[in-house]
């Protein structure tokens, strides 16, 4: 049996971090992205961000107000204790980290129109499992899904006469129209399979990797490459106002696709990505991967 | 030297600005984003604060309720202004709103608004939010609070507010398209190099 209410306790305050301080693999990317910036708007935006991630840290608040509708990708090992109780305690946690740390109230209930300032709701939190097994741990990625960078989230199923071809014009397309509104520099997620709703999940696990790490398949990484230095060569720069830069990365998930499908799908995260990592034993002892020496 | 503009804002005021400038703001911001908008001009309801001369910020806040009437501005930053294009031209109209705040960039309605009715669409770096919760000196009422937290009407006396870099300017120069037509040029080259190397349906 585990003490749910230490575990609820102990995510409330983890989300509350992780809307407070970047990973450290982000806040890394986004200081080599500021040093290789030349023109002088590009560097005072840069400047402007890395001034508020002070702030956040300072006074302990938000540090972008979007605290996004709060979803939670569950590697669950097979061995772990009361996994059934799992979902309900994540909910309870976001409750409480609502109230704690505070985040803004952004669950708006489907077709009544009604947000509760709960930040729960239906199917809110979004909960997403993958069982591991022969493992008697629960390892949870947070993601905190705001509304400017979910925005240009989009899939499409193309017929395989549009090849990989395809997926490259529709990125780019989707970068430079829509992406440029999502406060780059942008970690983009893509997800290709045989239907939408498969390219899409994985297009969310895609911005949920470390920043560095790469496709298994050596043509994933090459195209990961491509897309990212093709990206950059397009020169969003900070916030769309143009400079040396456009992504923080590409990342790419995949599954086999039908033989008359290729579906593409695509999420981005931005600058300020808060994405968290906490891995729990069975005994709750947890250890933090995304933020080193963070104190809950 | 610092460019400030001050409310109430006039026609005036907004000589000489151009975009890519960088200005800021001291006096009254009050947050509107999409339901007020939706409300103004879809519903013809009329907004609980008169906008004349005064800024508009596209954000929706965390505000910490201190006792009656009384909030704390916690995070603040903008949110994506595109979101309103369909609706600003006749708010900008209706209201005389001098001065919009948000982040990206908008489109042709909104730049025939700023150069008929005289008015500005800046951008505050996006995700800046506590950056900018410690330019808001106090948040002085809160209309509309039925829409929730993020869509209230929040009406903040500001001081030094920004950096806010002029995305449209009171000509209807826009930055962010100007931007975008050398951004699309530099896509199609792109597009077709990577092209010749993920031909792997083959």
């Amino acid at each position: 049996m585990i003490d749910v209410d230490k575990f609820t306790d102990i995510v409330a305050r983890f989300l509350a971090v992780s809307g407070k301080i970047l990973p450290d693999d982000v806040t890394e990317k986004l200081a080599e992205l500021k040093a290789a910036e030349t023109g002088p708007l590009a560097k005072s935006v840069y400047e402007s961000m890395f001034e508020n991630q002070q702030l956040a840290a300072e006074l302990n608040r938000p540090s972008c107000q979007d605290t996004g509708v709060i979803n939670f990708f569950v590697g669950a090992g097979d061995g772990f204790p009361d996994l059934g109780k799992v979902a309900e305690a994540l909910k309870q946690a976001v409750i409480k980290a609502t109230i704690d740390s505070p985040l803004r109230h952004n669950t708006v209930a489907i077709f009544d129109e009604k947000n509760d300032g709960t930040n729960v709701g239906e199917r809110a939190p979004f909960i997403h499992w993958d069982i591991i097994p022969g493992s008697d741990k629960l390892q949870i990625e947070t993601y905190m899904a705001g509304g400017g960078c979910s925005l240009p989230g989009r899939a499409v199923t193309f017929m395989p006469s549009a090849g990989y071809e395809g997926i490259v014009k529709y990125v780019f397309d989707t970068m430079v129209e829509w992406g440029i509104n999502a406060c780059p520099p942008l970690l983009v997620g893509i997800g290709i399979a045989g239907s939408v709703e498969n390219a899409s999940l994985l297009s969310k696990k895609a911005i949920l990797r470390p920043l560095g790490t790469r496709n298994p398949n050596p043509r994933g990484a090459e195209m990961e490459i491509l897309l990212e230095e093709g990206l950059n060569k397009v020169g969003l720069g900070p916030q769309g106002l143009s400079g040396n830069s456009s992504v923080m990365g590409v990342h790419i998930e995949s599954a086999a696709r039908h033989p008359s499908t290729i579906s593409v799908g695509i999420n981005v995260g931005c600058w300020a990505h808060r994405r968290g990592t906490i891995v729990f034993d069975k005994d709750l002892n947890y250890q933090i991967l995304s933020h080193k020496g963070v104190k809950l | 030297m610092k460019k400030v503009l001050r409310t109430p804002i006039s026609d005036s005021d907004l000589d000489g600005i151009n975009i890519g400038d960088v200005i800021y703001l001291d006096g009254i911001i009050v947050t509107c984003r999409d339901v007020a908008h939706r409300r103004l001009i879809e519903f013809g309801r009329e907004l609980p604060v008169d906008l004349k001369g005064l800024a508009i910020f596209h954000a929706g806040p965390i505000v910490k309720r201190l006792g009656e009437g009384k909030y704390q501005m916690v995070s603040i930053g903008p949110t994506t202004s595109m979101r309103m294009e369909r609706f600003e031209k006749e708010f900008v109209k209706q209201t005389g709103v001098k001065l919009i705040v948000g982040k990206g960039g908008m489109a042709s309605e909104t730049e025939e608004a700023c150069r008929t009715y005289k008015a500005l669409h800046c951008v505050f770096p996006g995700g800046c939010a506590v950056l900018a919760a410690t330019e808001v000196e106090e948040i002085e009422r809160v209309e509309w609070l039925d829409l929730g937290m993020p869509e209230s009407l929040w009406v903040n006396r500001v001081k030094g507010f920004g950096p806010l870099i002029v995305s449209i300017d009171a000509q209807g120069n826009n930055l962010f398209k100007k931007n975008k037509v050398l951004f699309n040029e530099r896509k199609d080259k792109l597009v077709a190099e990577i092209s010749e190397k993920v031909k792997f349906i083959k």
